[in-house]
């Protein structure tokens, strides 16, 4: 174990941990954009630099070792200033339009912006021309312009997702993110948004016809039932409705959904999804009661008994695993058939 | 094939004669041409002179041999064309030329005075190169065959010892050569001084798969010491390889070469080729234990590409963009693998150091700054071109001495220093030296070797302005500072030089300058504000000038001239107002002069040719 003090709070980690994580441990969050645990070190925002005490440079704390008897200091002027430069760097060339922009609320330039104090006029000026939005993916489209190269999405998608649809193009101010002939379907990308999902700004954002703002919704944790991995998601509920899919960092997906997880959830809210039990009247499926759907299915019963092969059942992958387990016993226990089926070929 | 020292040496025997010959220090009654064919000389048809050289000579049924060799650093007075070994210097030599040099030299033994050098203090034509105070005060170790050894010959390479550093590795334990290199104080010549045999001697403390890469990547612009060297003398660049191969445990070598040095690549490919057929690269190397082989990588020409980081990426085919330190390549390089990399020039002294022991390398330079220095000596001196002299050499020696001073009797104003990463020095540090560590207190650095000197038709916030842009347009767009800031730093620049700028603004300038020295990835960024920050301590008033006074008395920044006015310094000569494209000056002979102010375009030439300096802009 590892002894040191950061901003004057003494704590112990283990050997190889980074300062960064040594902060968060104590509950100080130091600001990044680039960093994530899952990725490998890009320490190219160098948001996340520190002072430590004997050397007057300025370290990044997401690839620092800690070491025995370290004093760091996050908060120190000399890094408020380095930090609120940094994000006026990054606001000098990007689109002033957060109250349109569906990140709002839960971006990190956004926040960072506020915590350093970063003022909204651009104190700099940088030569970037704008690119186009790229609308080629079915579910989300990329804006270059709010864009921070943080290289997130290029390395889950390589190095989580194992695609490799994105990379980089062009050098300095030109850098954009860039995947085969800016068209997503010829990058072989299999539309999984986990790019969406780790994207610190609005860069890359779900296209929707859902008007709601971050800070007006409800997220109800859940598993995933499309199929038997277990991924953990948030369902993004805004007055009722789900308008989006988030992936869950702590299940064992560790924030990585596949396209039906993430984007495979219209149905739900989908005019033609039935929503009462269907019986059959004069020829016909009407909507009806659950009181008369399983009376209906009682009269049956009781009409074929004996007959096995009169009854089938199907049911739906959209049940839980519990409730098709309970479905087959039903069938199979009670209606003693083996007829039974169901639609998971998703 | 050369597989023993015995080997080595009856070749060396077989050429040696005619080296010393060329040297003058035998005399074999046989006389050869050298004619520079590097890349500066060649432009100007030098490949053209040495057929037309051969055609004469064949014709005329003279036992002369010639020989295209590397840059021989007078570039400024190329082609140049030598006979040895009687030393003599032809200058700025044309191909319709070459047939009266062979007749009038070499059949008539008359010294063919027409392309003799002038010196200009004394106005006399100068027959030896030994004579020409250019080569002065220079010390070539790096530089001791280009432009005397024909660089396409293994053999003439041999001739001077070549591969004999080689050899003596050999017969020592890897301990004993890194210690060497170590005891002689070499220090990277690539820019950050990084002490050689220390850097080597921690890869050698690793195991398994190594590299030792050569960069070539010389992206500095102005720059061609690197360039020059391999054209020149690539065999030492092979050899230094090995040598540097043998002492950390590496089989094999990458040269990363930027592809728009063809001619450095044909002539480095060139000598691969030779080395591997004489066996000197390739398998049990002398008949030792050791193997060792190598190839050239080519570069697209990115300036980031020459960060060591970066480089690699590059040779693994990624895009070259820098990573962060540690780990350092030592430990963790190409593919993974503890590698070491250094500069061509570092590399071009190692078999010098090996032959000649350390203590002669130690004696040559400064204490902490052994050896020489090359420099592409450039700018608005006379003499421009290569040139290596001794760590601890004035500034005055290498500008006035070596290059002959400012150019037409302008006024020197700066020195420039380690490029787009370094910074500049005024005519008070004419007398300071010229090392490492003294170079960087004085708010400079090293730097790989671009030398550029201004006078005062420069304008020190246009320099920055230009090595700015320079950067904006290389930085590779990782990191936010270097991406970002320099830009912003650029436009901040680009305020001040159009006069749109306040003196809250130099505040702010010096402020963001800081933050991305200190906050970029790389090197590149971290150095990229340097060039600012000190035009800005050594020329703050010119940066005010054009803050407060919105001008620029240089007459470089267009933003801030609105008029060309010639003040009574005229001495009426006339120069201005023949020149004039619009014939806006009016004047007679030995009267003051007037710029009609309405037809005047602002071309400034009048302002450029005034003799006395008459003109001003306003
Ligand atoms: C932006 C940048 C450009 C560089 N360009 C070169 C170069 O062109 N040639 C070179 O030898 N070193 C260059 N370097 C330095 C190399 O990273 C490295 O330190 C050097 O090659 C080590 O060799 P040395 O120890 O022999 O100097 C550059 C460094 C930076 C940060
Ligand atoms: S959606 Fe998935 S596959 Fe497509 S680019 Fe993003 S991370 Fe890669
Ligand atoms: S699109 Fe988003 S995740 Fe990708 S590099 Fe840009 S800011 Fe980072
Ligand atoms: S400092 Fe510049 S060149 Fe170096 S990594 Fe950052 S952006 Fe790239």
């Amino acid at each position: 174990m590892i002894k040191l003090i950061i901003n004057g709070n003494q704590i112990e980690v283990e050997e190889n941990t980074t300062v960064l994580k040594a902060a968060r441990e104590l509950g100080i969050e130091i600001p990044t954009f680039c960093d994530d645990d899952r990725l490998s070190k890009q320490t190219s925002c160098r948001l996340c630099i520190v002072e430590v005490e004997g050397t007057d440079k300025l370290l990044t704390s997401c690839n620092l070792e800690v070491k025995e008897g370290m004093v760091v200091n996050t908060e120190s002027e000399k890094v408020r200033i380095a930090l609120k430069i940094n994000l006026s760097l990054i606001w000098a060339g990007h689109p002033n339009d957060c109250m349109k922009c569906g990140k709002s609320g839960e971006c990190k330039l956004q926040d960072y912006s506020f915590e350093y104090d970063v003022d909204a006029e651009p104190i700099y000026s940088v030569r970037k021309e704008a690119i186009a939005k790229n609308a080629t993916n079915h579910f989300f489209e990329i804006d270059p312009d709010k864009c921070i190269l943080c290289g997130k999405c290029v390395r889950i998608c390589s190095e989580q997702v194992g695609v490799g649809a994105l990379g980089f193009k062009n050098r300095g101010q030109e850098t954009y993110v860039s995947f085969g002939n800016d068209n997503f379907e010829d990058a072989g990308c299999v539309s999984c948004g986990s790019c969406v999902s780790v994207c610190p700004t609005g860069a890359l954002l779900n296209k929707t016809a859902d008007k709601y703002r971050n800070w007006d919704v409800d997220k109800v944790r859940t598993t995933c039932s499309y199929c038997g991995v277990g991924c953990q998601m948030e369902l993004v509920v805004h007055k009722g409705k789900i308008v989006r899919v988030d992936a869950n960092e702590e299940g064992s997906n560790r924030g990585l959904l596949c396209v039906k997880g993430k984007y495979a959830f219209n149905f739900i809210n989908h005019r033609d999804r039935l929503t009462t039990p269907l019986v059959r009247k004069n020829g016909k499926l009407v909507e009806a009661t659950w009181e008369e759907a399983y009376a209906k299915i009682n009269q049956k019963y009781l009409e074929f008994k004996g007959e096995s092969n009169s009854f089938v059942g199907f049911s739906s992958a959209r049940c839980t695993n519990e409730e098709n387990y309970l479905f087959q016993k039903m069938f199979r226990q009670v209606f003693k058939t083996n007829n039974i089926d169901h639609c998971a070929r998703l | 094939m050369i597989k023993s020292k015995a080997e080595l040496m009856k070749k060396y025997q077989q050429t040696k004669d005619k080296i010393e010959n060329r040297k003058g220090k035998i005399d074999l009654k046989k006389r050869e041409v050298l004619v520079c064919t590097g890349t500066g000389c060649m432009s100007s048809k030098s490949k053209k002179i040495v057929a037309n050289l051969e055609e004469a000579i064949a014709e005329l049924n003279l036992d002369v041999e010639v020989h295209g060799t590397g840059c021989l650093g007078f570039c400024e007075k190329g082609p140049i064309v030598k006979i040895m070994p009687d030393d003599t210097f032809y200058s700025q030599v044309k191909v319709s030329e070459a047939k009266e040099i062979v007749t009038e030299h070499l059949l008539n033994n008359r010294i063919y005075t027409k392309k003799l050098y002038v010196n200009p203090l004394t106005k006399q034509k100068v027959e030896k190169t030994k004579d020409i105070p250019f080569y002065d005060n220079q010390v070539r170790i790096a530089l001791r065959n280009c432009g005397f050894i024909n660089a396409e010959s293994i053999d003439e390479y041999i001739g001077t010892k070549g591969y004999q550093a080689l050899e003596l590795s050999l017969t020592k334990s890897p301990d004993e050569v890194i210690e060497v290199v170590k005891a002689s104080g070499l220090r990277g010549r690539g820019g950050g001084g990084f002490p050689t045999g220390l850097k080597w001697s921690f890869a050698k403390n690793n195991t398994g798969q190594k590299y030792i890469l050569c960069n070539a990547d010389e992206g500095d612009p102005g720059a061609f010491m690197d360039r020059s060297i391999l054209e020149g003398d690539p065999h030492a660049i092979i050899e230094a390889m090995a040598i540097g191969g043998y002492a950390i445990g590496a089989n094999y070598g990458y040269v990363y070469v930027r592809a728009e040095y063809p001619h450095a690549v044909e002539r480095l490919n060139i000598a691969i080729e030779q080395a591997r057929a004489e066996g000197l690269l390739g398998e049990n190397i002398f008949g030792t234990e050791f193997s060792y082989d190598m190839e050239i990588r080519l570069g697209a020409g990115a300036f980031v590409c020459g960060e060591e980081t970066a480089l690699i990426a590059s040779i693994e085919g990624d895009r070259g963009m820098p990573k962060t330190k540690p780990p350092f390549p030592a430990n963790k390089g190409l593919w993974d693998a503890p590698t070491i990399i250094n500069n061509v020039e570092t590399y071009a002294v190692i078999p010098q150091i090996i032959l000649n022991g350390a203590e002669w390398f130690k004696k040559i330079g400064t204490e902490k700054s052994s050896g020489t220095k090359v420099f592409a000596l450039g700018g608005k001196v006379k003499n421009t071109g290569l040139i290596e002299v001794p760590m601890g050499i004035t500034l005055r020696k290498i500008i006035e001495e070596i290059g002959g001073g400012v150019t037409k009797g302008r006024e020197f104003k700066a020195v420039l220093t380690g490029g787009p990463s370094g910074g500049c020095l005024t005519k008070d540090h004419l007398d300071e030296i010229v090392d490492f560590d003294r170079l960087t207190e004085l708010g400079s650095m090293m730097g790989s070797g671009g030398m550029i000197v201004l006078d005062d038709f420069n304008c020190m916030v246009d320099i920055a302005k230009f090595y700015m842009d320079f950067i904006v347009d290389e930085s590779c767009g990782k990191c936010t500072p270097c991406r970002e800031g320099t830009a912003a730093i650029h436009k901040m620049l680009a305020d001040i030089t159009d006069g749109k700028a306040t003196i809250a603004d130099l505040v702010e300038l010096e402020k963001l300058c800081k933050m991305v020295k200190s906050t970029s990835l790389c090197g590149l960024g971290q150095t990229a504000p340097n060039p600012v920050l000190s035009t800005l301590r050594y020329f703050k008033d010119e940066y005010l000038e054009h803050i407060e006074e919105k001008r620029c008395a240089a007459g470089v920044c267009d933003g801030l001239i609105s008029e060309l006015f010639i003040t009574d310094k005229c001495i009426g000569c006339t120069l201005c107002a023949k020149n004039c494209p619009v014939s806006c000056i009016a004047g007679e002979r030995k009267e003051l002069h007037v710029i009609e102010k309405d037809k005047c375009i602002l071309c400034k030439d009048c302002f450029t040719r005034c003799p006395v300096g008459a003109i001003i802009t306003r």
